[in-house]
C-alpha cells in the first residue's frame, strides 16, 4: 500500500497542497490530469526525486517520507524510458542489483529471468541506441522490477508508443501485475489505457484528488 | 594562409629547427604543460559543468559571468592580473618556498586560466544535454547522487570530456599573451612553442618562426579533427576558438 498523508510538495511557484490518498496493494491505480496538473510533480515526491516541505509518505507499513530514493522500494519507468545508452540491456538488468551487491550468480540467475518473461532474451548484449520504442520500454520494465520492489511507478509509459506496440505494452504490465501481485501508480492522458488497466483511477485537479 | 607558409618554408627549414635544442625544448615543455593545463582543467571543469548544468542557486548568474571573463578579457590583461596577485602578501611568500612567477608553474597556470574557461562551457553544454531522468532513475535503483554520477552521467558525458579534454588543450597551446607577461619569454625556461615563434621572429629568423608555426597548426588539425571524430558533444557552448 502507498499512503500520502496530508502531503505538501513545492515545485518552483507551483504547488500540491495538503493532499492525501491511499492506493490499496497490489491495485493498479491511474492517475490522470490535465498538462501542469502536478501528477509527475507528485510522482517524483513519492519516489524521494523532490522534497516534500510536509506531511508523511508511506510504503506498506515504513514510512519514507525522509529516505533516499533507493531506499523507498519503488521502481520507476519514466516516458521515455530514460535508458543508459552505454549499458547493455544485461547490464541494465542487472544496474539495480549492483548497486544493491548482490552476487555475480544471483544476479545473472535475476537477469536471465527477466529477459526471458519480458522477450528481452535476443537482446542481452545489445546497446540501447536502435532499440524500438517498445523494447526500450521492456527494458526500461526490467531495469525498475529486478529488484523485486513492492512499488511501481509509471510516468506516461505508453504514450510514444504506435499502437501495436502500446498493445504489446499493456499485455507486458497486465502480465507483470499478475505475476507479481505489485502495486502500480500510473500516471497517464489516455482515458482508455486507464480504463484498460486500472482498477481504480483517480483525477488531479487544481492540486486536489479526485475519484 | 596555410599553403602561403608552406611554400615559404622546406623541409629542410622543419628538420633544422626540430634539430635545435631551444626549438625541442620549447616542445617539449610544450607538449607537458599543455596536458598538465588539460589534466587541471578538467578536474576543475566537470564538478563546475556539472554544477551549472544541474543546479539553481543565489549567484548562478554571477558565477556564470565570472566563468566567462577569461575568455573575454584580452590576454594580456590576463597575464598581467596574474602577475599582480602574486604579488599579494600570501603568494609571495608561497613563492619563496615554491617558485611560480616567470618559472614552469607560471606557464601551466597562464595557459590553466583560459583553456579551463574554454573545459568548462564545453562540459556545462555537455551536462545539460543528459536527460536527468537517466539519474534519477539510478537513484531509484539504489545510487547515491555521487554513484549516479560515476555510474550514469560521467559515461554518458565522455565524448563532451574527450571534446573539452582536446579543446583545453589547443587552446593551451596556442596560448602566448600570459605567458609573454607572466612567464616571461626566456629561452631554454619558459619557453612554450608561441614563444619560440615570437623570439625567432624578434631576430629576423623567418623561416624558423614559420617553421614552428607549421607544428602549431598541424597540432590544431589534429586536435580539431579529433574533436570531430569524438562528435563534438558541448561544441555549441563555445562561441569562439580565439587566439590568445
Amino acid at each position: 500500500m502507498i499512503s500520502l498523508r496530508h502531503i505538501t510538495i513545492q515545485a518552483g511557484s507551483f504547488h500540491l497542497r495538503d493532499l492525501s490518498m491511499e492506493i490499496p496493494t497490489g491495485s493498479h491505480t491511474a492517475l490522470m490530469g490535465r498538462t501542469g496538473s502536478g501528477k509527475t510533480t507528485l510522482l517524483e515526491g513519492i519516489c524521494g526525486l523532490r522534497s516534500v516541505r510536509s506531511g508523511s509518505i508511506w510504503v506498506g507499513d515504513r514510512e519514507v517520507t525522509n529516505l533516499l530514493p533507493g531506499q523507498r522500494g519503488i521502481g520507476l519507468v519514466p516516458q521515455d524510458g530514460a535508458l543508459f545508452d552505454h549499458l547493455t540491456v544485461r547490464q541494465h538488468l542487472e544496474f539495480a542489483l549492483e548497486v544493491r551487491g548482490w552476487a555475480t550468480e544471483r544476479r545473472e540467475t535475476r537477469s536471465q529471468e527477466l529477459a526471458e518473461w519480458l522477450g528481452l532474451t535476443s537482446l542481452l548484449d545489445r546497446l540501447p541506441a536502435g532499440m524500438s520504442g517498445g523494447e526500450r520500454q521492456r527494458v526500461a520494465l526490467g531495469r525498475a522490477l529486478a529488484f523485486h520492489p513492492p512499488v511501481l511507478c509509471l510516468d506516461e509509459p505508453l504514450s510514444a508508443l504506435d499502437d501495436q506496440t502500446r498493445g504489446e505494452i499493456v499485455a507486458v504490465l497486465t502480465e507483470i501485475r499478475n505475476r507479481t501481485g505489485i502495486t502500480i501508480l500510473h500516471i497517464t492522458h489516455n482515458r482508455s489505457e486507464a480504463e484498460r488497466l486500472a482498477d481504480r483511477i483517480l483525477h488531479l485537479r487544481d492540486g486536489r484528488l479526485e475519484s | 594562409m596555410v599553403v602561403a607558409d608552406l611554400f615559404y618554408t622546406t623541409p629542410g627549414h622543419l628538420w633544422h629547427a626540430l634539430g635545435s635544442p631551444e626549438i625541442r625544448y620549447a616542445i617539449r615543455l610544450s607538449l607537458l604543460s599543455c596536458t598538465l593545463t588539460t589534466l587541471l582543467s578538467l578536474w576543475v571543469a566537470v564538478p563546475i559543468g556539472y554544477l551549472m548544468a544541474r543546479f539553481e542557486f543565489p549567484g548562478r548568474a554571477f558565477l556564470d559571468a565570472l566563468l566567462d571573463i577569461p575568455i573575454v578579457l584580452p590576454p594580456l590583461v590576463i597575464g598581467l592580473s596574474l602577475l599582480i596577485l602574486f604579488q599579494t602578501a600570501p603568494l609571495r611568500a608561497l613563492e619563496t618556498v615554491f617558485p611560480v612567477t616567470y618559472a614552469v608553474p607560471s606557464v601551466i597556470l597562464a595557459q590553466f586560466m583560459v583553456a579551463c574557461a574554454f573545459a568548462v562551457r564545453t562540459l556545462r553544454t555537455t551536462f545539460a544535454q543528459i536527460n536527468p531522468r537517466q539519474e534519477q532513475v539510478a537513484m531509484t535503483l539504489g545510487c547515491n547522487r555521487a554513484q549516479a554520477f560515476w555510474r550514469v552521467v560521467l559515461p554518458a558525458a565522455r565524448p563532451g570530456i574527450l571534446t573539452a579534454a582536446t579543446l583545453a588543450w589547443a587552446r593551451a597551446l596556442g596560448e602566448f599573451g600570459p605567458i609573454l607577461v607572466f612567464s616571461g619569454a626566456t629561452r631554454m625556461k619558459t619557453e612554450v612553442l608561441p614563444t619560440t615563434v615570437f623570439l625567432e621572429l624578434s631576430v629576423g629568423r623567418l623561416e624558423a618562426a614559420v617553421a614552428v608555426s607549421l607544428l602549431m597548426m598541424g597540432s590544431a588539425v589534429v586536435a580539431l579533427l579529433l574533436v570531430r571524430t569524438w562528435g563534438g558533444t558541448g561544441l555549441a557552448g563555445v562561441s569562439s576558438f580565439r587566439n590568445g
